[in-house]
């Protein structure tokens, strides 16, 4: 494993006893080479799993392990200095990700000159040839984030991220605010540059067809909590948990014949509140198949086919 | 297919007034919109989509905005050009319209409950008494639980989903014929959006609504609609059944939109972007607008802008031409239609 969460929890206070239970207890590795999409609703914990990953949020418990190193518990600013040009990430909303202020050349480099020292002037031919990589041109150096659109913002985001040679890229919703067609450029690319560069990615997004396509392995979160983890094609085409089935069942695809045959899914409830969660089973409340014992004892992940495991006590 | 026509607009054109010059947001667009049936209209960000539905309403402020040419007809009764006393009198009473983000569409500072009958004192002269119940009975409609506590709620008290479900409550309230729902689901989960998009159904079953959906997600076009119209660049470029837009695709930027999505078969084919972006709609292209991007460009293409070719499957691309070189888009069309010429 290149990066490895072992019981990683991250818990927010709101005061007076009360917790928000972001992310609890899960376990996750990536390796080398690897890309893994992690997919949930919005409040299900994947962007804080992401963040707390990589020390931009402090952990509330579990272990970060890179390459056999556990990273501090709390990064210090020389901890974030060394482990930059080892991970970087890049961002869902390509317009308030990137310093209006700063030019395309300045936003670049930025990453650069922090680490090795150095003045705009030494790196520019390093900094052009990224811009080309990811698709831009040249003599785009001295504008301003302004001037380019959604699509481009997020390959300017992708270069920053990319000109210190990261061993591993959180990619958070790096799609989902870009029209359909400029999606699949930006997927594209970002598989081009993990075949060239040897990239691992941890990609995480709503869209689970898209997140199908570009994962060698999917994760699924719900509320804080891992479900289910296994290879792209087994979760989507045999997902086990029953959130993984409701979540793949309400996917409309784009075929009409597909969706007049469909069955009116049965999705009931809405992600309750993380704050202060008992034990059980995070999905009781919402389950078809629920029964007494998921909401008294939490179920553990298991293992239900190669590399597939998932928690569910009905399984 | 009932052909009772609702709502029709013809060779609508929007212009909006910038600094930088006119933008020709919607150039020539006409539709039909058949009782009872859902008509998707799709396409990328800055295609005209909201702003042709929101000229419909009146909801495009004017200056800047100014209505060139066309007309829109609900039930043969003229719509554009009306001044606001007399748009009052069909907004939300014959045309109802639900938005994408309904935080920002609903009033913070009223409750749930007094929105909706501020909507139904207005339009339909309910005593207050009448519209507490007719409340009650809508909350109820959107499976909203709880009515009698919920409608006393405020918006901030209310999920994503509920909230896009009491907004669909206020704008069913009047029992409108037309339901404009602008990208109704895109902020949402896709659980809660299978939730959304199966009330909007069972509600068009039950009141026969007719209802005109903008999106940009192919799988909820998929989902829902009845009819297709795929807006590129301020125009129509392609409409037709939403069978023919999907399985008989006559113009290159509807195929180009298919291949650039993930298909759900086992074997992953591979995804093919459209290069370039939609282009500057302050000086549309004297051509086709999508010939920059377009893996077919003709010569022709570059100074002269198609029209519509076929009857009911309809595509706005020079290859339907009967003197353009034979080209297994055409035979789409002529599938179809029968009719290849304009």
């Amino acid at each position: 494993m290149l990066i490895e969460a072992r019981k990683l929890r991250k818990y927010f206070s709101l005061g007076h006893g009360k917790q928000v239970h972001a992310v609890d207890d899960v376990s996750l590795g990536i390796a080398e080479h690897e890309v893994l999409g992690l997919v949930g609703e919005s409040g299900s914990g994947k962007t804080t799993f992401g963040k707390t990953l990589i020390g931009l949020y402090d952990k509330t418990g579990g272990q970060v392990v890179y390459r056999d190193r556990e990273l501090p518990q709390r990064y210090q600013a020389q901890d974030y200095k060394r482990q930059a040009s080892e991970i970087q990430m890049i961002f869902q909303d390509p317009y308030s990700s990137l310093n209006p202020r700063m030019t395309i050349q300045e936003i670049i480099a930025e990453g650069l000159l922090i680490r090795d020292g150095g003045n705009l002037g030494s790196v520019r031919d390093k900094v052009v040839y990224w811009l080309e990589r990811v698709g831009l041109h040249g003599d785009h150096l001295s504008r301003y984030p302004h001037e380019f659109s959604g699509g481009q913002r997020q390959r300017v985001g992708i270069a920053r991220a990319l000109i210190v040679e990261p061993k591993l890229l959180i990619c958070d919703e790096p799609i989902s605010a870009l029209d359909v067609s400029v999606q699949a450029q930006v997927v594209k690319l970002l598989g081009e540059l993990k075949q060239s560069l040897g990239l691992a990615m941890l990609f995480i997004a709503h869209d689970l067809s898209m997140v199908r396509y570009v994962s060698d392995r999917m994760a699924v979160m719900y509320l804080g909590s891992l479900v289910e983890v296994g290879p792209a094609d087994a979760v989507y085409f045999s997902p086990q948990h029953p959130y993984t089935k409701m979540l793949i069942s309400s996917n409309p695809e784009p075929d009409p014949v597909h969706e007049r045959q469909r069955k009116d899914v049965i999705v009931s409830g809405e992600i309750p509140s993380p704050v202060n969660l008992q034990p059980g089973c995070r999905f009781a409340g919402r389950c078809p198949l629920v029964e007494p014992h998921c909401r008294l004892e939490t179920p553990m992940l298991r293992t239900v086919a190669a590399n597939h495991l998932a928690a569910c006590h009905l399984l | 297919m009932s052909s009772d026509i609702i709502l029709e607009v013809d060779n609508l054109a929007v212009e909006f007034a910038t600094f930088g010059g006119s933008v020709q947001a919607v150039r020539d667009v006409s539709f039909k919109l058949h009782k009872g049936t859902t008509l998707a209209i799709v396409g990328e960000s800055g295609c005209g989509k909201s702003v042709t539905v929101q000229t419909l309403v009146g909801l495009i402020p004017m200056p800047p905005g100014r209505i060139t040419a066309g007309s829109a007809r609900l039930r043969g009764e003229e719509l554009l050009g009306l001044s606001s006393d007399q748009l009052n009198r069909y907004r939300g009473k014959r045309i109802g319209m639900i938005f994408q983000d309904a935080m920002s569409a609903l009033n913070p500072t009223m409750t749930i409950g007094d929105q909706i009958a501020e909507t139904l004192l207005v339009h339909m002269g309910m005593s207050a008494a009448a519209a507490r119940q007719e409340v009650i009975a809508l909350l109820s409609q959107v499976q909203i639980p709880e009515p009698e506590r919920r409608m006393r709620q405020y918006p901030f008290e209310f999920s994503g989903g509920m909230l896009q479900r009491a907004m669909i409550a206020l704008s069913i309230a009047c029992q409108p014929e037309v339901l404009i729902a602008d990208e109704p689901t895109t902020a949402l989960d896709v659980t809660i959006q299978a939730q959304i998009l199966q009330l909007l159904e069972s509600l068009q079953r039950s009141r026969g609504l007719s209802i005109i959906l903008i999106t940009h997600d192919l799988g909820v076009v998929a989902r829902m609609a009845h009819e297709v119209a795929v807006m590129y660049a301020g125009q129509i470029v392609e409409q037709g059944s939403v069978d023919d837009i999907f399985y008989r695709s006559a113009h290159p930027y509807t195929l180009g939109l298919k291949a650039a999505m993930p298909g759900k078969t086992a074997q992953k084919a591979e995804l093919h972007e459209i290069p370039g972006s939609p282009p500057d709609l302050f000086a549309p292209p004297a051509g086709c607008g999508f010939h920059a991007r377009c893996p077919h460009v003709m010569q022709l293409c570059e100074s002269k802008a198609p029209p519509l070719f076929g009857a009911a499957h309809q595509a706005r691309c020079w290859l339907h031409h009967a003197q353009a070189p034979t080209h297994p888009l055409r035979q789409q069309l002529l599938a179809t239609t029968g009719n290849g010429s304009c």
